[in-house]
């Protein structure tokens, strides 16, 4: 599904990636771990499509097509979805707007006819169980005024209505409390189908307990520097990340 | 005024009367200039009684006393009065075969507003069938509405029917005297809207343009006066929402209300004059006196209005809140783009006791456009306990526009509260981004983002025009930013 090759990025003329390489397959979850500051979050902006990270090298192959030659919108009616480490407030726009307005441009780029209202609230309704959030949030202006947790499980919300195939989630479970992380990891699994596929962007290992992954990668000054199984997530809760430091000291 | 003079103009009028008034006004058309004699063709053309003559001749010799105001911050070349023809009769726009020869953009926006395909031909002067009959429409409408006894109709026709209602609020809330363009429009005015909702009686439907696209061209200087009774209720839509070219520069109009005891109006205007090319040629200068009086107890007057159009825009919809317990609003969305330059806002005059005035203005500005806000509270030194609530929020898009805000106080009443706040904020990259993360251009961003912004304005306006109201602004918007 996604081929990441070779991968070099530029913020403000820092180079931050520095070659990575990534194959996501459907049906799998990856998830990405690493300490702050490691290029995490730039990683997964850069595959939504973000401007000010530039790309100076490689490739990034989603079904095929290059997604890099891509503007953000069009990878995300492709099915590229991230949730975003920090959500943006969007002022007097309502999550249910803002929610018939993607599915739709969605929708039409796979030339299906726009939802009806109908079947649409009545879907986003169900939907909302899922990630157990309060229908009030439906008519509020998004992630205005919204705690920390309620803005991470509207973002799984989103994906939830949207549907992506390959779903970034960046932090999602910082600053969540145990119950609330254990309802944002069960609505992801829930989502998870054979035909799509999961990157898990994460700092602690702690969600890893409720969202299984098939592989770890470690990221470490712009490079993926260990992968594995889910017992390298173990192993690095109990070394912590000063293990991956000493033992790769060439970074 | 001679004696003969006056017996000659009481003679043409008669005679004009008799003759009819379309079939005449479709022959007759002034030359260019402005004078005593031109006021007195029109009037006498127009059939008009004396008392109206007399009316304009006063604004007249008024007008000739005033100079052009330069106080509002836009800028645009010397006006010749001279030059214009302050009437002609009803254009007939060229005549098209069929819609595939009109202009490709006009139509697009045509296909972007919803316009059904009967109205875009009749908009843009395609020779139209049996299907689409104004005028019966207008007619079906009227009757409906007299028999509650509300009169609606157009400024002439009051004129002549209902004269003492005319002669009695005429001027009562904007004066001949007022201002430099109210004075001219009191002088040369064409024609316009009447409402008169008698007393306890709610106008069952909102009153908008059906029978006015009958006056379309007539609107350079539109005169309306609408009077609401003690305890009436209405609300009446100004303006056409769809991108109707126009020849007239100078567009300088006069809106009176009245509101009596227990009454209300609600007024709201969606403007899309044509703002003239990206250079800013050819774009309608909109000089525009809209005042209104709440006379009564317990009246109440509400503006909206949603400004996109017009080169440049000069507007203050004011109330006077004269009336104990009376309240005032104002609601407002003004966006500029390209060249465009606006100065909006409002009056709010507290002459009563308990009276409530609240300001909500929106003012977006994008491309290389001026955005000002101008705003007035005042309160009457016996307006005891008078409340006003004002918000001005600015929004940029870009970095070459401009958004000013110029509120100004004056409290004779120390019992008054007065509440005033204001923002400038531009749209974030990281909010355009995060649309654009689910699936939504940029343009559609903007949109979004845009009519959330104007949200509280919105939700003012009467559902259909509301809906309207956000297709304009994304239109109005397109190609600002990216
Ligand atoms: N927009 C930006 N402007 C400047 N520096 C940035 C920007 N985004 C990321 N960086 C820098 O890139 C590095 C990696 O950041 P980030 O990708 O956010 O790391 P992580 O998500 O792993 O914590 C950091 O040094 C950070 O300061
Ligand atoms: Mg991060």
């Amino acid at each position: 599904m996604l081929e990441i090759k070779n991968l070099h990025v530029k913020v403000e003329g820092k180079e931050i990636l520095k070659g990575i390489n990534l194959t996501v397959n459907a049906g799998e979850v990856h998830a990405i771990m690493g300490p702050n500051g490691s290029g995490k979050s730039t990683l997964a902006q850069t595959l939504a499509g973000k401007t000010e990270y530039e790309v100076t090298n490689g490739e990034a192959l989603f079904e095929g097509k290059n997604l890099l030659d891509l503007s953000p919108e069009v990878r995300a009616r492709e099915g590229v979805f991230l949730a975003f480490q920090y959500p943006i407030e969007l002022p007097g726009v309502s999550n249910t707007n803002l929610l018939k307005t993607a599915l739709n441009e969605i929708r039409k780029y796979r030339g299906l006819e726009a939802i009806d209202t109908m079947e649409f609230l009545s879907m986003i309704k169900s939907k909302m169980k899922l990630v157990e959030l309060e229908q009030s949030l439906l008519s509020r202006a998004v992630n205005e005024g919204f705690s920390g947790g309620e803005k991470k499980r509207n973002e799984i919300f989103q994906m939830a209505v949207l549907e992506p195939k390959l779903a970034i989630l960046d932090e999602t479970d910082s600053g969540l409390d145990i119950d609330a992380l254990r309802i944002v990891a069960n609505g992801v699994n829930k989502l998870k189908t054979k035909d799509n596929a999961t990157i898990v962007v994460t700092h602690y290992q702690r969600l890893l307990d409720y969202i299984i992954p098939d592989f770890v990668h470690v990221l470490y000054k712009g490079k993926i520097v260990m992968s594995g199984g889910k017992e390298l997530a173990l192993e690095l809760e109990d070394k912590g990340y000063d293990w991956v430091k000493e033992d790769i000291p060439q970074v | 005024m001679s004696s003969t003079e006056v017996s000659t103009i009481e003679e043409l009028a008669n005679k004009e009367y008799k003759f009819g008034f379309v079939t005449d006004i479709e022959a007759e058309s002034l030359p260019i200039g402005l004078n005593e004699e031109t006021i007195k063709k029109l009037s006498s053309i127009k059939g008009e009684p004396e008392f109206m003559l007399e009316w304009r001749l006063k604004a007249y010799r008024h007008w000739l006393t005033l100079t052009e105001p330069h106080w509002a911050n836009v800028h645009y070349p010397k006006i010749n009065y001279q030059a214009i023809s302050y009437y002609s009769a009803p254009k007939k726009k060229p005549q098209l075969n069929s819609l595939d020869e009109l202009d490709p953009e006009l139509r697009k926006t045509f296909e972007k507003l919803g316009i059904s395909l009967d109205e875009q031909k009749r908009l843009s002067g395609v020779a139209v069938d049996a299907v689409f009959d104004s005028v019966s429409v207008a007619t079906t409408f009227r009757e409906k509405l007299s028999e509650l006894g509300i009169i609606f109709c157009s400024f002439s026709e009051a004129v002549k029917n209902h004269p003492d209602l005319v002669k009695k609020y005429l001027g009562s809330v904007v004066p001949h005297t007022d201002n430099f363009f109210a004075s001219l429009n009191s002088a040369v005015f064409s024609d316009g809207s009447f409402v008169y909702i008698p007393k306890g009686v709610r106008c069952p439907m909102e009153l908008s343009t059906y029978f006015r696209m009958n006056a379309a061209n007539t609107g350079q200087f539109e005169r309306t006066l609408i009077i609401a009774d003690e305890g009436a209720y209405v609300s009446y839509l100004e303006g056409c929402t769809a991108p109707q070219r126009d020849e007239n520069q100078l567009h300088a109009a006069v809106v009176e209300l009245i509101a009596l005891d227990n009454a209300q109006i609600k007024y709201s205007t969606v403007q899309n004059w044509y703002a003239g090319d990206k250079d800013g040629k050819g774009g309608i200068y909109n000089f525009v006196t809209k005042r209104g009086a709440c006379r009564g107890v317990n009246s109440k007057i509400s503006w909206t209005q949603v400004e996109t159009g017009s080169a440049i825009t000069w507007k203050y919809p004011s109330c006077i809140l004269q009336g104990d317990n009376s309240i005032g609003e104002f609601y407002s969305v003004a966006v500029t783009n390209n060249l465009q330059q606006a100065d909006t806002g409002t009056k709010m005059i507290h002459l009563g006791r308990n009276t409530r005035s609240t300001i909500i203005s929106k003012g977006i500005s994008a491309g290389r456009s001026n955005n000002s806000y101008r705003g007035q509270v005042k309160v009457a030194r016996r307006a005891e306990n008078a409340r006003n609530f004002s918000q001005c929020d600015s929004l940029l898009l870009g970095d070459k526009c401009g958004a000013h805000t110029f509120p100004y106080l004056e409290i004779n009443n120390p019992s008054a509260q007065v509440e005033h706040e204001a923002t400038t904020s531009k749209i974030g990259e990281d909010q355009i981004f995060y649309l654009n993360q689910r699936g939504i251009s940029t343009e559609d961003a903007i949109g979004l983002i845009v009519n959330g912004y104007c949200k509280e304005v919105f939700k003012e306006l009467p559902m259909e025009f509301a809906v309207e109201a956000q297709k304009l602004l994304s239109i109005s918007l397109e190609g600002s930013v990216g």
